[in-house]
């Protein structure tokens, strides 16, 4: 039984900017299949004193004092950058953007 | 641009449609350091100066929640009535844009750490009118795209975007309404006493600079029409980054017009994205909602749960500040000003300012005197805002206080002022130095009311005759020959003797 349909990955393929075969959907939309159903059984298991998480660690309120630290050097960053000007990072025109 | 848009006047669209607004405010968190990362926030800065792993989105960066940001979160949601969450998460908001540098911004969705509150809003004729809040959240700001080419003299077809991340990772809360029904041809109105009202919440509460024209505040503008205020809600659109108070009111009351003009042509409102131009003060289309809007939103992995205790939220509860509405009835009360008076202090942006000078000893009605007229006046020509004109609140209590102990008169006092704002000193120096004080010395007042009686004979006898119409006359010449610096009171009651 598929729950996963072609169309539904090649749309999130689409939204995550990934570029798949038309061969390659169709193995996707199998695997993904098999990932679901397995989710699916964990699913049965869960009864309602089982609390949903999205996090295995028992932690909450790890925070941060609102202290400074140094930056990264400028040099460094724009070392990431396959194209930069004044500074900054140059990317292409975006779309739909006057 | 595109072509003329058809515009249903305000009035005749509000008379047959009936607005519904809904409000996103974006407010850019006061913290030393971003929300999810040590970089330290400083507007301003040099390009890509304030960014670390994290803010970036480099590989095996991992975020830590700033505690700060949480804290004045708590408190924006307190301040606007709202349950705090006994625990909520991050989520990942997936999307593609080059400031957004790893791919989705963390932000908070099916758990935010504020819900259901309300603010009561005073519209300008002192109505309060109430506007519900459905979620304060937290996350993070975007970098900032500068678009380059096209106009600027580059070759042509070369255009491209640069990026600076230091805004990238500052922490923002945002604040959700509910639609706003109810408010009818007010909506306008509304929405910016709304907006104005958080502004100044942010400020008390000491969470944020709330500079508008900085965009440390940014509105988004939902408006939908309906037939009648019982029909369903209709179609809404989204106008984006409206940044000042006015730029609210005007945003709302354009939709209004071309959604009316939109309906009436018996076309549908198209579910939009619209960019607003303070030029032109227009909206214009943007993006259309579609499938590019689904963010597959997910909890953020990298973060563990926010679950404030209630004794935190009850020790921040305790913690918070007057509110400003309550604060400005507490000072309207203490003052003694009417509620259209106390309107003006407040429209004008001089609460604080005359708080101050009452505070340095002056009567609240001098104070007002002062700040609302003459000194108004001077900032609206000198386009200035009243804090900034070269005058303290402590030199117009010590002003006031001139004119109190009969020292000067409201005439001398203009004068000393002017003083005062040429630099010439506090208003005590000014009297001396210029020599403004009142003549209350009967010798030389006595030389000037003879004068003035041997000069006018004929208005000596109609007052011997019973006719004290020209007293007025008398005292004028007095003040006039005195250079203004006469007592007029003391004045009277000395030609009232001569004159038996």
């Amino acid at each position: 039984m598929s729950t996963i349909s072609r169309d539904e990955v090649a749309r999130v393929a689409a939204l995550a900017r990934i570029d798949l075969a038309p061969d390659e959907v169709d193995r996707l939309a199998g695997e993904l299949d098999v990932i679901v159903d397995a989710i699916a059984q964990v699913s049965e298991v869960a009864t309602p004193d089982v609390p949903a998480t999205s996090h295995p660690l028992p932690l909450t309120n790890v925070y941060r004092d609102d202290v400074p630290a140094e930056p990264l050097p400028v040099a460094d960053v724009m070392a990431g950058a396959p194209a930069s000007e004044d500074g900054r990072f140059l990317v292409p025109q975006i779309l739909g953007e006057e | 641009m595109s072509a003329a848009v058809d515009l249903v006047g305000y009035d005749e669209a509000v008379r047959r449609y009936d607005p519904v607004i809904g409000i996103e405010v974006h407010v850019e968190l006061g913290t030393r350091t971003k929300m999810f990362c040590a970089a330290e926030v400083e507007f301003g800065g040099e390009p890509n100066t304030q960014t670390t792993p994290v803010s970036l989105g480099l590989p095996g960066a991992l975020p830590v929640v700033n505690g700060k940001a949480v804290e004045s979160a708590i408190k924006i949601g307190l301040a606007l009535n709202c349950q705090i969450a006994e625990s909520c998460r991050f989520a990942r908001k997936n999307y593609f844009y080059p400031d957004v540098p790893k791919n989705f911004q963390t932000s908070q969705y099916d758990e935010p750490i504020a819900f259901d509150g309300y603010l009561d809003v005073e519209l300008d004729d002192g109505e309060i009118f109430r506007v519900e809040i459905e979620r304060a959240h937290m996350e993070e700001d975007a970098g900032k795209n500068t678009h380059v080419g096209g106009s600027g003299g580059r070759i042509h077809g070369a255009a491209y975007s640069l990026v600076d991340y230091n805004r990238a990772g500052i922490p923002l809360v945002e604040i959700v309404t509910r639609p706003i029904e109810g408010a009818g041809a007010r909506a306008p109105e509304v929405a910016r006493a709304y907006v104005r009202a958080l502004r100044d919440i942010f400020r008390a509460l000491d969470v944020s600079e709330a500079r508008m024209e900085r965009g440390n505040v940014r509105a988004d503008v939902n408006l939908s029409l309906r037939a009648t205020p019982d029909a369903p809600l209709g179609t809404r659109t989204e106008t984006k980054n409206v940044n000042s108070f006015r730029s609210v009111e005007r945003a709302v009351r354009y939709e209004v017009s071309r959604q009316a003009a939109v309906l009436d042509g018996a076309g549908t409102v198209i579910q939009e994205t619209r960019h607003w131009h303070e030029d032109t003060g227009i909206t214009t289309s943007g993006r259309v909602k579609s499938d590019a809007e689904d963010y597959r939103y997910f909890p953020e992995p990298d973060l563990v749960p926010v679950a404030p205790s209630r004794a935190w939220v009850e020790e921040i509860r305790a913690s918070l500040p007057e509110m400003p509405a309550d604060r400005r009835r507490r000072l309207q009360g203490e003052w003694g000003y009417a509620d259209a008076e106390m309107r003006d202090v407040v429209n004008a942006g001089a609460v604080e300012i005359i708080e101050a000078t009452v505070a340095a000893g002056s009567s609240a009605a001098g104070a007002r005197k002062w700040w609302m007229g003459e000194l108004a006046r001077k900032a609206k020509t000198d386009e200035l805002e009243l804090a900034d004109l070269p005058v303290t609140p402590e030199q117009i209590a010590q002003l006031q206080g001139l004119v109190d102990s009969g020292r000067i008169n409201d005439k001398l006092a203009r004068q000393a002022l002017e003083g005062v704002l040429a630099g010439e000193g506090d208003p005590e120096q000014v009297v001396v130095a210029r020599g403004l004080e009142v003549v209350s010395d009967d010798g030389p007042l006595l030389e000037a009311i003879d004068a003035a009686l041997v000069a006018q004979p004929d208005l000596v006898e109609k007052i011997k005759g019973g006719n004290m119409g020209p007293v007025g006359a008398i005292i004028g010449a007095v003040m006039k020959a005195t250079r203004g610096q006469a007592d007029a009171g003391r004045v009277r009651e000395l030609v009232m003797e001569r004159l038996g």
